[in-house]
């Protein structure tokens, strides 16, 4: 099924559109939920696999985009979709329907500090729990001490 | 004062055990915090993060090809497959056509990569439920493949050979001819660990109906790979979406049977390692007898700088779907990569198959699903 079938089955949920020029189809966090429901369960979608969900920052460390890829096994045919968001603004979790968001949302909230709303253990995944900041955040700076370990900057010596 | 424990607020039938970060059976530095009842586990909750190191920090300070050397240390056990996969992701965001003899040498290197780790996973899989022949066997004639790929790249574990846009080195007639001998006497080899191991009775019954994981399960979450194909979904991105030119050779997917217990059993996940290596036999053995002559540097770009727009590539690696994210501004260094990593997936699904078995089989499940930490920690 090509995009222009499948933006048709969901275009009639609020606010969800089509960029002509990106082919990217964007949704509001609101609308989230409603457009993942009709993915998972309309007949013609039947969208079983969740591969990638990726954060990312826009430049300024406040506003943020959330790439989601699909799959389905069944029809072979994929799709991406775009959540933009702010800092500090919740998203809806997917991990009810698909359960890889589980570990890939964890992922988004401790390597870009994004709240998924309905997840059941947001917490850090890679990082160590009383790490600071959001490492892939564009205006993230290295701290200058862990536990009280120098973390040295000085690159110098090495280079 | 009454000085007894209240049994309703404290569990005292339940014990917590850490499992790792240092131990033999978790492939790597990884811990499993196992919720035990005796012997029985009842909660499974794995701690990553112990092999951490920013890959997708560090490549948004490095130009497109200082990337690959990262690429290599990701999944250090099928090196090619992840230079394979960014290098297809980078070239789809450039748009550019490759020689065919670049496709053939890589297809040939990717297969020979895929024996080599599937060698590795099943022989610590038969190390994990105690048979430690079959481990030395499968490490011996794994050597052999390194052997073939130090001598067409000079390494033997992180090759830095596919690059964006074309290899490194290209293959001598040597080459060709050692790997013909190296596939001839391998088939035999196959022959030897079926043998082994493969019906083995004390195998069986370790692993046959142990860790079933239903299809609908491993498709809910995001399971690829040799995992998701021992519970019997016919589902390899080399057939369903050919990329490279895999469209162009004869070869089946193997999908679990059942044949020893139940569909998606460790037994069947095993299995389909052993059929896909006979499959990559096949593939390299086509390759070679088609390969075509050409310039294998033709297409290198000079300096690569992508256009501004994104890209998601999928590559099906040994351990399954690698999925490469790009976002690129126009600059030599991409704004983001972010890399979906196969094992990552295949090791959230553990809490869910293996609650209810015993510690001892958890240990099989995992040797099962064949993880690599380099590759989940990243």
């Amino acid at each position: 099924m090509d995009l222009n079938k499948i933006f048709d089955s969901v275009s009639s949920i609020d606010g969800v559109e089509l960029n002509p020029e990106t082919n990217l189809i964007a949704v509001p966090s609101a609308s989230l939920l409603a457009v993942a429901d009709k993915f998972k369960n309309n007949i013609n979608l039947e969208f079983d696999f969740l591969m990638c969900i990726t954060a990312l920052d826009n430049g300024d460390s406040k506003n943020f985009t959330i790439a989601y890829n699909f799959h389905s096994n069944k029809h072979n045919h994929s799709i991406e979709i775009r959540v933009s968001v702010a800092d500090g603004e919740d998203v809806p979790s997917l991990s009810s329907i698909w359960k890889t968001a589980d570990w890939h949302e964890r992922e988004a909230f401790d390597m870009m500090g994004i709240k998924f709303t309905g997840h059941p253990e947001l917490k850090r995944i890679l990082l160590p729990e009383d790490w600071e900041g959001f490492p892939l955040r564009k205006n993230y700076e290295v701290a200058d001490y862990y536990h009280g370990v120098p973390i040295p900057k000085d690159k110098s010596y090495w280079e | 004062m009454d000085t007894a424990l209240d049994k309703s607020i404290v569990n005292i039938d339940e014990m917590v055990l850490n499992m790792g970060p240092q131990h033999p059976s978790t492939h790597g530095v990884l811990r499993l915090k196992l919720h035990t009842d005796g012997e029985v586990v009842s909660k499974i909750e794995p701690i990553i993060g112990y092999l951490h190191r920013c890959f997708e920090k560090h490549c948004e300070y490095l130009s497109y090809e200082q990337i690959v050397p990262f690429t290599d240390r990701c999944d250090y056990l099928a090196s090619m497959h992840m230079d394979h996969a960014y290098s297809i992701a980078v070239e789809k965001l450039l748009d550019i056509e490759l020689p065919e003899r670049v496709e053939y040498i890589r297809v040939i290197v990717a297969e020979l990569q895929r024996i080599a780790s599937h060698l590795v996973a099943i022989g610590t899989f038969g190390l994990d439920v105690g048979a430690i022949t079959p481990f030395t066997w499968t490490i011996r004639d794994r050597e052999r493949v390194l052997d073939l790929f130090e001598a067409l790249c000079g390494a033997r574990l992180l090759y830095n050979y596919i690059w964006p846009g074309g290899v490194s080195h290209d293959l001598s007639p040597k080459f060709i001819q050692r790997t013909h001998e190296f596939l001839d006497y391998f088939e035999t080899q196959i022959l030897e660990y079926n043998e082994l191991l493969t019906g083995n009775k004390i195998f069986i019954e370790r692993t046959a109906d142990v860790g079933v994981m239903p299809a609908d399960v491993a498709i809910n979450f995001g399971v690829t790979g040799p995992s998701l194909r021992g519970s019997g979904v016919d589902y390899d991105l080399r057939k369903t979406q050919p990329y490279s030119i895999y469209d162009k050779f004869d070869f089946n997917v193997p999908v679990g049977e059942g044949t020893m217990g139940t569909i998606g059993d460790c037994w069947d996940r095993y299995w389909v390692r052993m059929v896909e290596m006979e499959e990559s036999i096949k593939i390299i053995r086509q390759a070679m007898a088609s390969l075509p002559n050409g310039d294998v540097h033709a297409a290198m770009p000079k300096k690569i700088r992508p256009a501004k727009g994104d890209v998601y590539s999928r590559y099906e690696s040994a351990r399954g779907d690698v999925g490469i994210f790009i976002q690129s501004n126009g600059k030599n260094v991409p704004l983001r990569l972010k890399m979906r990593s196969p094992a990552f997936c295949n090791l959230s699904v553990l809490s869910e198959i293996g609650e209810g078995w015993m510690i001892s089989d958890v240990i099989t499940i995992l040797g099962s699903l064949d993880i690599v930490l380099g590759e989940i920690d990243r």
